[in-house]
């Protein structure tokens, strides 16, 4: 479903990705976990498209994303071939990131109206259904600043999925929560795994989280992939000295 | 009561020219604002070269260009004209400044948003952007549409017949200057207080309406 290929990404001099090599498989959930710094975030940016690539090649469902074929060649994407690929891939973001202006249901409604062309009436119905489905049913005239931490990340999550997206990208979803809202995004996004077998990268501290739902488990340090396989092999019982140390210092500040 | 009834006559003109120049101040500001921030180099620089140019000469001097220098090339404007569109287009300099503040404050974290959501570009701009953008620009508008107002006293030397040209007229044929100088004071005062600074809290408040800005 995405394959990273050989993908450098640098911020100026600083290398943030190192000739990343990742395959995900449709359907597959993979945890990325990893130091700050060590560009797990990154990878979802460039998959996202928010970030341009520096090097290698990123495909998405069989097509390339970052480039488009012409003349037998492959040539940097301009944006319609952005725009039609993008639609596969949607993305939660740490800070939610809605859209102040609008209330749950409008922020649900806005893209599919727009981008996907839907009537009122059919984004309205899908967008209601969506907040039903993360426990929102109630809060659809709502706007975000009268919504808590937790409730806001789940009218993000709607929001994304309203795009029928092919991929789910969450990007340390968690991390901007009171503890005590953490539990009701996690559930949210464990339905979505279990119920609709969406293919899912997540960066994450939620080690308890990953080793439960993740199929995989992708150690970043200094730009790539320093382990990988089962969660309860990387989790549990780690090779690489840095994944050993990682886990130390995260478990030990739980 | 003699006076105030020319006073009022004068006023009514200083309100048309206000209004009608800041429609085109407004216009003008969105316009060269967007301008300043579009993707094609020769659009920015051009959008650069008139808010320089209308901002950094004198209104009044930009008034008697359109009304006394242009003739001189064979183009006559109606003193009307000139006064709405010379000082509309010289505040609209301004107001560009404050759409691109404005526009450039929104957080970048609302474009890729936006984007992750498949948004074009216009449709970002248009939909996501401008109006959190357009919130935040009214207090600063509020602003120029005062110095807008007080500059129409301007248009008095361009042969119309405003509040202050009145008012001068007046002072030479009665030589009451103190009520006649005071009266005109506050008019300008009630037409900015009493209009503009109410009219911009009802738009601050209709633009807010539901939402709080979260911490973030």
């Amino acid at each position: 479903m995405v394959k990273f290929d050989a993908v450098v990404k640098r911020y100026g001099g600083l290398v943030v990705l190192d000739g990343l090599d990742l395959e995900v498989a449709a359907g597959e959930r993979v945890a990325i976990i990893g130091p700050s710094g060590s560009g797990k975030t990154t990878v979802l940016r460039v998959l996202m498209t928010l970030e341009p690539i520096d090097g290698g090649i990123i495909h998405v469902d069989g097509e390339p994303l970052t480039h488009m074929a012409r003349n037998g060649r492959l040539v940097p994407a301009d944006e319609r071939h952005l725009r039609r690929l993008r639609g596969r891939i949607g993305m939660v973001f740490q800070h939610f990131n809605l859209f102040p202006h609008m209330t749950a249901l409008e922020n649900c409604m806005e893209a599919p109206l727009h981008v996907l062309g839907l009537s009122r009436a059919e984004a309205r119905e899908r967008a209601a259904g969506l907040l039903e489905m993360v426990g929102l049913g109630d809060k659809r005239d709502a706007y975000p600043g009268a919504l808590s931490g937790g409730q806001q990340q789940r009218v993000a999550i709607a929001r994304a999925l309203a795009m029928r997206p092919k991929v789910m990208l969450f990007d340390e979803v968690t991390s901007a929560l009171d503890p005590e809202l953490v539990g009701e995004v996690l559930q949210v996004i464990r339905r979505l795994g279990e119920e609709h077998g969406l293919t899912m990268l997540m960066v994450t501290h939620q080690i308890a989280f990953a080793r439960e739902f993740a199929h995989r488990v992708c150690f970043f340090d200094a730009g790539r992939i320093a382990e990988q396989g089962p969660p309860d092999r990387i989790l549990v019982e780690p090779e690489h000295p840095r994944t050993r140390q990682f886990l130390s210092a995260v478990l030990e500040s739980h | 009561m003699d006076l105030i009834v020319p006073l009022l006559r004068g006023a009514r003109v200083t309100i048309e020219i206000a209004a009608l120049a800041s429609l085109v101040a407004i216009a003008v500001g969105l316009v060269v604002g967007l301008a300043r921030l579009a993707p094609w180099r020769a659009v920015r620089a051009l959008a650069v070269c008139y808010v320089e140019l209308f901002r950094g000469t004198s209104l009044l001097v930009q008034l008697f260009w359109w009304f006394f220098v242009l003739p001189h090339f064979g183009i006559f404007l109606a003193p009307e004209t000139v006064g709405i569109f010379g000082i509309g287009m010289n505040i609209g300099a301004y107001g560009a400044e404050v759409v691109r503040g404005a526009i450039r404050a929104v957080p970048r974290a609302q474009h890729e948003a936006a984007i992750a959501l498949n948004m074009p570009p216009a449709l970002r701009m248009r939909r996501i952007i401008l109006p959190q953008a357009f919130r935040a620009m009214l207090p600063p508008w509020g602003n120029l549409l005062i110095e807008l107002l007080k500059g129409t006293s301007l248009v008095s030397l361009i042969t119309l017949h405003d509040l202050t040209f009145v008012a001068a007229q007046l002072n030479v044929a009665t030589f009451r200057t103190l009520e006649i100088f005071s009266l005109v004071l506050v008019l300008y005062y009630l037409l900015a207080r009493g209009v503009i600074t109410p009219a911009v809290r009802w738009l601050e408040r209709r633009a807010s309406r539901g939402w709080v800005r979260s911490e973030v």
